[in-house]
Order: structure tokens, then C-alpha cells, then sequence
């Protein structure tokens, strides 16, 4: 169905270059910010949303508040809420996400999480997507989301060209 | 005085008593008429929709099979999407036996989903599961045949998202309801639920 083979092929090399034999968990930091392995779900043909997961850890003494952010693939952005009512699901909007002093906010499908809605392009597993995080103090930091299954339910340690590297700190990984 | 007062306490006694009695007795009369309804609305019923080929589909088509039918729509960034997946990995796993089942995937959001729309999007799943859609009066009886709950929740960018019921109606091959399977209920579940559904036995 997609038309951009040749393009996920290029992204595919420089996701090996860059991972190189290294397969720590991903790590980003803004000042007192620390982002854990951002990942996103790859879309169905024709979709035009995804949602986008990570830990953040705010490892200063003041509280801070996510914004917004950037993924160059989406037209908007936003931060959401998903909740099970009963067996409805809901889902909301909300005006950022306030992370006190040393607390970690796990951002997943089933709670808070970050929204792309108005996708240009399919987000296709095995992918690495740059995106930007926005917060009120540590301002705006630069993250990377590693695209995955259709169905995935976490993160997942790639081990592109180790296939050996430990992966003790990686969470468990999703299968069916 | 003193006795006038003592009267007015027993009589507002006895008052509030048969009140009491009454509103017993009524409430007895009340339930008692209302087990004498239908146990339950049935859920399931006709519908007429649009399939993802763009050939009309009503409920009468799937007769004959047991048929899953689940509510969602392709701007839905995280409940359909698994949902979807998991029933492909299902009806994967069950190979040829899957074809003695019909999925439905029904959107709530007509106004986005065209067939055209549906088709692309279950190009990424099995190609067993069939996309329904149809007029917006029409996606409404639907849903409420199927006792399913769908709102339009408005996004700040001026776009939208919809809330909806997560759950799979499980029908039979006379299209009765015979079950439910609930979000993110563990795949060993819906495995049986499946292999019931069949007759294939304990495997």
C-alpha cells in the first residue's frame, strides 16, 4: 500500500548507522527533564492519527508542565487523556501535563499520552521519528520515537546489528 | 397541651408507618410488573450499511456464520487499531477455520470513513475483517442495535475525535448475541471464546 519503499529504505539505513552495536535504553535530557524511550505505534493504511508513549522524569526541584511539541510527520499536536468508562473509551484533551518535582509520568495508550493527528505520511515499524517535546521551564527538548508494531503494547530494545547486547533495563517486550 | 402534642407524635407516626407500608407495597407491585418485561433488550438487530467495497451490506448477509461485529473508526489512534490487530493475529492463528466466521469493523464516524477510507485502513489487517460503513441515520441504528455508545468529541484544533464502546459483540449464525469480548481481555480468552464459537472443541 505505501508508496514511499524507497524512502523507509533510506531512514532504515541511518536508523543502522546511527544505532551502531550500542542498544541502551533511549535517554533524552532538557535541563532537569528526562525523556525515556519515546515510541509510537506504526499506522494502518490511511490512518491519520497515533499516539506517542514515553516516561518523563522531572529530576528538579521545581514542578514543570509538557506544552506541546513537533512531529515533523503531523499537522497538529497535543496532549491527551484516554480513559475506559465502563466499556466506552474516551478520550480528552488536556491543557498540558504538569510533572512535579521528581516525579515520573509514564505516557502510555491506556492514560496520558502525547497526539499526532493530520499525519502526512504512514509511520512505518523500524523507523526512528525526530520530534520536540515542550515544556513550560526546561523548554523544548529534541527526542527521537522509535516507530513499532501495529499492535504493540511498549517500547521494545532493537539489537539491529548485536544481536547479543544485553537489554536488562528494557521493558518486557509485547507479543502475541 | 402536653396530650394534644403526644396525639400529634402518634399520628405522625402512624403517617409516616403507612407511608412506609405503602411505599413498600408499591415498590413490590413496581418490580413485580417490571419482571414481567423482556429480561433484556436483544442487541443485535437489521441494519443496512455499505461495505468497504462500496456494495451495500445489511445485517441478513451475515447470517449463516458467526459473526464478530466491532465499533471504531480510522481516526482512532489506539483502541481499534490493537483491536484490530489482535483479531487479525486470531483469525491468523485459526488459518482456515477463520473463514467460517464473519468480522465486522463498523465505523462510528461515517462522515470520515468511506469505503474507500475503510479499505485502505483494513489493508494493514486480515483480509477476512470487513469494513462497514453507510449514511450517518443509518451508522445510528446500528449502533443502536447493537447497544453501542458513540459521541463526536470536538479537539481544539477544530477537528475531532469520538468516544465509543470498546466491546466486541459475539452473534451467532442466526445472529443472536451469545457473548462479549472486552478490551484488552487476555488473548487466551478470546482464543476460546473463538474455539466455542466454532465448535473446535478444548484445543
Amino acid at each position: 500500500m505505501y508508496t514511499n519503499t524507497s524512502r523507509s529504505l533510506v531512514m532504515g539505513a541511518v536508523i543502522l548507522l546511527n544505532m551502531g552495536a550500542v542498544g541502551v535504553a533511549q535517554q533524552f535530557k532538557g535541563n532537569s527533564i528526562v525523556i525515556e524511550q519515546p515510541w509510537v505505534r506504526a499506522t494502518p493504511g490511511g490512518a491519520k492519527v497515533a499516539g506517542g508513549y514515553m516516561t518523563i522524569t522531572n529530576t528538579g526541584s521545581e514542578p514543570d508542565r509538557l506544552i506541546g511539541g513537533v512531529l515533523p510527520q503531523a499537522g497538529r499536536f497535543g496532549v491527551h487523556e484516554m480513559k475506559m468508562n465502563g466499556n466506552v473509551m474516551q478520550m480528552r484533551e488536556v491543557e498540558g501535563l504538569e510533572i512535579k518535582p521528581g516525579q515520573k509520568i509514564e505516557l502510555s495508550p491506556s492514560g496520558y499520552h502525547v497526539m499526532f493527528t493530520e499525519l502526512r505520511e504512514p509511520l512505518k515499524q523500524g523507523d526512528t521519528l525526530k520530534g520536540q517535546l515542550r515544556f513550560e521551564k526546561a523548554g523544548a527538548v529534541d527526542i527521537e520515537y522509535q516507530v513499532e508494531g501495529v499492535g504493540a503494547q511498549g517500547p521494545r530494545q532493537r539489537s539491529v546489528e548485536n544481536p547479543h547486547q544485553h537489554s536488562a533495563d528494557a521493558p518486557h517486550q509485547h507479543s502475541h | 397541651m402536653r396530650k394534644i402534642g403526644q396525639n400529634a407524635v402518634w399520628i405522625g407516626a402512624t403517617l409516616v408507618a403507612l407511608i412506609l407500608v405503602a411505599a413498600t407495597l408499591f415498590g413490590w407491585s413496581y418490580r413485580s410488573d417490571d419482571s414481567r418485561l423482556p429480561k433484556r433488550a436483544e442487541i443485535g438487530g437489521p441494519f443496512s450499511l455499505v461495505d468497504h467495497h462500496g456494495k451495500p451490506a445489511t445485517d441478513r448477509d451475515y447470517l449463516g456464520k458467526p459473526t464478530l461485529v466491532f465499533f471504531g473508526f480510522t481516526h482512532c489512534p489506539n483502541v481499534c487499531p490493537t483491536t484490530l490487530f489482535e483479531l487479525s493475529n486470531q483469525l491468523e492463528e485459526l488459518g482456515p477455520d477463520a473463514d467460517r466466521l464473519n468480522v465486522l469493523f463498523i465505523t462510528v464516524d461515517p462522515e470520515r470513513d468511506t469505503p474507500q477510507q475503510l479499505a485502505l485502513y483494513l489493508s494493514s489487517f486480515d483480509p477476512r475483517i470487513t469494513g462497514l460503513t453507510g449514511a450517518p441515520e443509518n451508522i445510528l441504528a446500528a449502533e443502536n442495535a447493537y447497544h453501542v455508545y458513540a459521541k463526536k468529541v470536538p479537539l481544539e484544533d477544530g477537528g475531532y475525535t469520538m468516544d465509543h464502546t470498546a466491546t466486541v459483540a459475539v452473534m451467532n449464525s442466526k445472529g443472536q448475541y451469545v457473548d462479549a469480548m472486552h478490551y484488552q481481555a487476555p488473548a487466551a480468552i478470546t482464543r476460546a471464546k473463538l474455539h466455542r464459537l466454532l465448535g473446535l472443541g478444548n484445543s
